[in-house]
């Protein structure tokens, strides 16, 4: 089969590979229709996450139909239509039991090597590096899915591939992001990154009833998505002064939740604060560049959340835990528990309530994934979403 | 350069002599001049070029002891004899305040030196495997290595999973197979060892709670003794049970020595601990948990080499 490899720091091939096979009882073999390219793929793109192989197989958001299943599987049949859940969980051990799938206790065979960077580790991931399980990934003709009476989501004729798609992954995580902020009416929420998680967060904290929202980005044309989204005011970093503005916003206050949609990579306009992080990653004394985080610290109302859903990877600097620790801040975070999520969000993309295929800008064969990275990664040709069709 | 873990207690007196190592060997490498000057030798011209060797010396034993491996204190006393030697050399040609100080300096390498030598030889002492084996003589050098997991299942559950020990092959990586003989209270052991070959005792049930522990010991005439014990406890707030595993493994000399040290590779504890992952997996899910791309190999050559989904990897 056809499937995007990764080999090396920013280079991609779409190469002929191994079909995948049963390993498992409880494992079905998918036939990807669709497949995207996510924000955190750009992450394993720049060589940011560790344990990366030449030849990895990419992508955790995927679905198609079932093709094989091992004999575990009594909830699926042969033709099913799914979508898959980016995390890997076996719906049997303590995390999953509470809902927390994406902390599954039994889905990574590495753990001990999450363990070393982690202290414990979290779920399996698809196509994530083998820190999360060296699981290959779904950016191909066919993937495995293990766990599959867990996972999939049986999915409906009457909504297209692109409707769906994004339950595995981004629209979930957007939402938890919001739901993190436990909203009431009249709130106001900032989301830092207007990319497709962002822009899902800004969506859902609009369906969750929250009276403004503040988008922050530097791309014109993200920001213009994000009030599509729901967005209420957009903030450009290049051009304003986001705590001020967000003062300004709120008349002093701060945002009641502040969610962070950027993780490791965010960029900063103040040069300085940007060099300090370059350089302590550049000798991993640090391997983040956490400027959103800093800033939805400092920015967030006393008493409010800080809800971050951005992607992390090891250590950070300058960590603003004074301000977090004497305004009585609440922190909270994780990769998105997708299967809890799941149903319900279809629901809502079935009731017409959202409709998730505003923020696709290109949908490319898969073999031109190469340029999907490059585009997504370099933010060419208003690239918001990149859908591959194997 | 034990490959067993050493106690706390030890490992905190190796990273005091990391410590010291890191402060001479930085002083050494800095500051020649005034080393020499502090310890009396300012007026040697070999001193200043041999300063910053021993001092570059100084880090190199630095980084393992640091990192807590006791071991490492021997590859100090090697160089604590160069240097009190070429001390009491220097000593014999100072007089005056010069031979005061230096004094005072050897004296401080043979303080260090006495630590050295006490954490090395503490480093090669075993720990405390004969409690797991009533009656026995303590063994030299064994494996001695424990590990702990939660299981979402009752302390009943998981007692009788592993009192049928026929299933222990399912996530013990290196055992074959297991036959319970006749009694009930005696087991045949099969263990893969390298280069194809396998090894073989028997075992036999030294306690037995049902619900919250089993220990064994091998019979008399087993080519590797060995003992352990697994214990269950319901885990607080209702989590499942609390699965604590501890083995010891005897390590013959000769080409036995050699299999065993492979059976159990670099990491003896290591692979105790995957073993218990794999049971809570079998336990919880039913099944040894796979990934194609785990743990190592390159590019497509990784997926043709998948393995089945029987269980033990
Ligand atoms: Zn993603
Ligand atoms: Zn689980």
């Amino acid at each position: 089969m056809r499937a995007t490899q990764w080999m090396g720091k920013n280079h991609v091939e779409v190469n002929e590979v191994p079909d995948p096979r049963i390993l498992n009882d409880r494992d079905a073999i998918v036939k990807v229709t669709s497949t995207a390219i996510c924000g955190s793929d750009l992450h394993l793109f720049d060589g940011f996450i560790p344990t990366m192989k030449k030849g990895d197989i990419l992508g955790h958001e995927f679905m198609g139909e079932v093709v094989e299943l091992g004999r575990g599987v009594g909830n699926l049949k042969v033709g099913d239509r799914v979508v898959v859940p980016f995390p890997i969980a076996c719906g049997a051990c303590t995390a999953c039991e509470r809902g927390l799938y994406s902390v599954c206790e039994n889905s990574n065979p590495n753990a001990r090597m999450a363990e070393k960077l982690w202290g414990h580790s979290p779920c399996g991931i698809y196509g994530y590096s083998h820190l999360v399980g060296g699981y290959p990934g779904g950016q191909a003709e066919y993937a495995r899915v293990p766990f599959a009476d867990v996972g999939p989501l049986r999915v409906e004729d009457d909504l297209t591939d692109e409707q769906v798609l994004f339950l595995t992954d981004i629209f979930p995580t957007g939402y938890m992001g919001a739901e993190m902020c436990d909203i009431k009416g009249g709130d106001v929420i900032a989301v830092w990154g207007a990319g497709p998680v962002g822009l899902f967060a800004v969506a859902s904290a609009r369906m969750l009833g929250a009276e403004r929202i503040v988008a922050i980005d530097r791309f014109d044309y993200r920001l213009d998505k994000a009030r599509e989204a729901g967005a209420t005011d957009v903030l450009n970093y290049e051009e304003v002064d986001v705590l001020d503005a967000l003062k300004e916003i709120t008349a002093g206050r701060g945002p009641d939740g502040c969610i962070d949609a950027a993780g490791l990579e965010a960029t900063h306009p103040t040069t300085a604060v940007d060099a300090y992080d370059r350089a302590k990653t550049a000798v991993m004394a640090e391997t983040e560049r956490p400027h959103a985080l800093r800033e939805a610290i400092m920015a967030c109302r006393n008493g409010g959340t800080v809800s971050i859903i951005g992607v992390y990877g090891g250590l950070m600097d300058k960590f603003p835990v004074g301000s977090l620790m004497n305004r009585s801040l609440t922190v909270r975070t994780g990769q998105a528990h997708v299967h809890r999520y799941l149903r319900p969000l279809y629901e809502k993309i079935r009731d017409g309530e959202i409709d998730p295929t505003f923020l696709i800008s290109h949908t490319l064969p898969l073999d031109q994934a190469p340029q999907g990275y490059r585009m997504f990664r370099d933010k060419e040709d208003d690239c918001t979403k990149v859908v591959l069709k194997p | 350069m034990s490959s067993r873990s050493a106690s706390p207690g030890l490992r905190r007196t190796a990273r005091v002599l990391g410590l010291a190592s890191t402060g001479l060997g930085v002083a050494m490498l800095r500051n020649p001049v005034g080393v020499a000057r502090a310890s009396g030798v300012d007026d040697s011209p070999t001193a200043l070029s041999v300063i910053p060797v021993v001092g570059a010396r100084e880090l190199l034993h630095a980084l393992p002891l640091l990192a807590g491996r006791p071991g490492w204190a021997w590859t100090r006393i090697a160089g604590d004899a160069m240097d009190l030697t070429a001390m009491g050399v220097a000593l014999a040609h100072r007089s005056g305040d010069r031979r005061r100080r230096l004094r005072a300096a050897t004296v401080a390498v043979g303080g260090l030196a006495a630590l050295d030598l006490l954490t090395a030889a503490r480093s090669r002492r075993r720990g405390p495997a004969r409690d797991l084996l009533p009656g026995s003589a303590p063994w030299k050098g064994a494996i001695d290595v424990s590990a702990a997991t939660t299981v979402n299942k009752t302390p009943e559950q998981v007692y009788r999973y592993w009192r049928d020990f026929s299933r222990l092959p399912d996530f013990m990586a290196h055992v074959r197979e297991v036959r319970t003989l006749d009694d009930g209270q005696r087991s045949h052991w099969v263990a893969e060892a390298p280069g194809r070959r396998t090894v073989e005792w028997d075992a036999e049930l030294v306690e037995d709670r049902p619900g919250e522990l089993i220990r064994w010991r091998s019979l008399p005439g087993a080519g590797i003794e060995n003992a352990g014990s697994v214990e269950f406890r319901p885990a607080p707030g209702r989590q499942g049970t609390e699965v604590r595993v501890r083995l010891a493994y005897a390590q013959p000399g000769g080409r036995l020595g050699k299999v065993v040290a492979g059976l159990f590779g670099e990491s003896p504890e290591q692979q105790v601990r995957d073993d218990l992952t794999r049971s809570k997996q079998v336990l919880e899910t039913g099944q040894v948990v796979r990934s194609e791309g785990s743990p190592e190999g390159p590019l497509a050559a990784r997926l043709t080499h998948q393995r089945p989904a029987t269980a033990r990897s």
